[in-house]
């Protein structure tokens, strides 16, 4: 093995490696701004709901870069999936997270549900089951910020910021300014901080 | 959390402030067309309830409904206990039919407590005699912060009663956990023994006391639980205790009437402060349900980790 490649190495495989850095995902969400824009034809009826808590710091990010192209504010939210889970029972009771609709509501709108990190697919269907019951969008799209793959559930991301391929024994963080204090995304081998 | 609720006294701070967090989150779902949640489906939830209650047991039927728990509702009227049949006995029965969680008013002060160590679901104490109502001390504390804010130094007065009042007991306990600062007011007679080991003030003066209040609590006589005479007549006990519209004048502008229900219109309240706009009295009602879906899904939402027992 030349030294090249197990500096490569080292650097992926390093305790803390930021996969993306503050301008790659700012230029990540400023691309699944005009994605979004492009599908919608132009944000007509489009209502961002964040999925607590880095979700919604998320969408209303996007909400603003769709505002400074198109000059049209879209409807930013929040969705609480906790009382949808279906791994409640592993754990203790969580507390609950903060659902805040747009006054307009969800009804007839193309809903873009935009959470950190795709995995599973268990968040998002549980987001669908809470969506249900708030109301009727005409249709439901999904954008993340990173998709690590495992899906073990049959979801897909309609807006992807970053492809992120890993093993199931890697965690994915994600930082973000308003609430962390700096933005990254880093990847995390089991038992790293 | 613990698994069970028997005393508002067993919340720490930090768990109160978490059931009060909770239910303001779930007081949104009662505003919503579709009022249900999916997070208790096929938990069990038995409603033991060996004293009448209309409030309370529609209450803690609605949230756990609104939870998706299956309900069971069990009146001593009409049962095998009116057959003789004892509490344990009752409770190994329910026990067999596989309750998760086990609501129980009881006339007996402490027949939660003892139902606690004989079955393995959640014991929440629906009132018990005249020691503790916690689900009730949790929606009052409730509607005071939804109206007042924080209660950190707030001053509460509660009013009447207090000896049959299992209600004045555990709002004492959990507004001085919550840092408010509680004055009991009631003739000597109607204060018990104890009183002054309890974190509260005390007053026989309603007129120098409602000035200073942000809540001023009204409490029912509870004549039914009264085998002596704790104060001459009806009309000297309303003349001292009761609130009527010239001692809500000397209420300052923002504080509020509550009173736990049933009321004695006339007795301890009058029938125009009751339904005046600083009454919280039908905004505690509807606040019942939601805090009692935070009780029960902090309780039964979670896995069962053979939390601490009592």
């Amino acid at each position: 093995m030349t030294d090249a490649v197990s500096h490569a190495r080292d650097q992926i495989r390093g305790p803390a490696h930021a996969v993306l850095e503050g301008p790659d995902i700012n230029r990540a969400l400023i691309r699944i701004s005009h994605e979004i824009l492009e599908r919608t034809k132009g944000g007509q009826d489009v209502v961002l709901l964040g999925i607590p808590t880095r979700g919604v710091h998320l969408a209303r990010r996007l909400a603003e870069h769709i505002r400074q192209f198109e000059g049209r504010a879209v409807p930013v939210g929040s969705l609480d999936i906790t009382m949808y889970r279906d791994d409640l029972r592993t754990k203790p009771a969580r507390p609950l997270g903060r659902t805040e609709l747009p006054a307009d509501g969800v009804d007839d709108r193309t809903v873009v549900l935009v959470d950190d990190v795709l995995y599973s697919g268990r968040t998002v269907r549980a987001a669908l089951d809470a969506l249900g019951d708030l109301g009727r969008p005409r249709a439901v799209q999904l954008a993340a910020l990173v998709d690590r793959g495992h899906r073990e559930l049959p979801i897909r991301a309609d807006y992807v910021g970053k492809n992120l391929p890993t093993s199931k024994s890697e965690i994915v963080k994600v930082y973000l300014e308003e609430n962390d204090g700096r933005d990254a995304v880093v990847l995390l081998k089991e038992g790293d901080k | 959390m613990r698994r069970h609720l028997i005393s508002a006294a067993d919340l720490s701070r930090d768990d109160a402030l978490l059931i009060l967090d909770t239910a303001d989150e779930l007081a949104k779902i009662s505003e919503r067309s579709i009022k249900k949640l999916p997070t208790l489906r096929g938990r069990t939830v038995v409603n033991l309830f060996f004293e009448d209650s209309t409030r309370t047991r529609i209450s803690f039927e609605a949230a756990a409904k609104r939870l998706s728990a299956d309900v069971i509702n069990f009146s001593a009227k009409g049962s095998s206990v009116s057959k003789g049949e004892s509490l344990k006995d009752t409770a190994l029965t329910l026990e067999a039919m596989g309750a998760d969680a086990v609501v129980i008013r009881h006339g007996a002060s402490g027949a939660p407590h003892r139902l606690a160590g004989w079955v393995r679901g959640s014991v929440v104490n629906a009132g018990d005699g005249t020691h503790e109502h916690p689900t009730q001390a949790l929606l009052d504390a409730f509607t005071m912060r939804r109206r007042l804010g924080p209660l950190d130094g707030r001053r509460v007065t509660i009013v009447g009663d207090v000896l049959h009042s299992r209600v004045a007991r555990s709002n004492v306990l959990l507004l001085a956990t919550l840092g408010a600062e509680v004055t009991l007011v009631a003739p000597p007679t109607l204060l018990p023994v104890s009183v002054g080991s309890w974190p509260c003030a005390v007053s026989y003066d309603l007129d120098a006391v409602l000035p200073k209040s942000d809540v001023v609590m009204m409490l029912r006589v509870q004549r039914e639980r009264m085998n002596a005479a704790f104060f001459p007549t009806e009309r000297e006990y309303s003349r001292r205790y009761g609130l009527d519209r010239d001692r809500v004048a000397k209420m300052h502008d923002d504080a509020i009437v509550m009173h736990p229900g049933p009321m004695n219109r006339g007795m301890e309240i009058a029938a125009e402060v009751a339904d005046s706009p600083r009454s919280t009295i039908v905004e505690q009602v509807a606040n019942g349900v939601t805090t009692r879906m935070a009780v029960l899904y902090l309780l039964l939402g979670g896995a069962n980790l053979g939390g601490e027992d009592l």
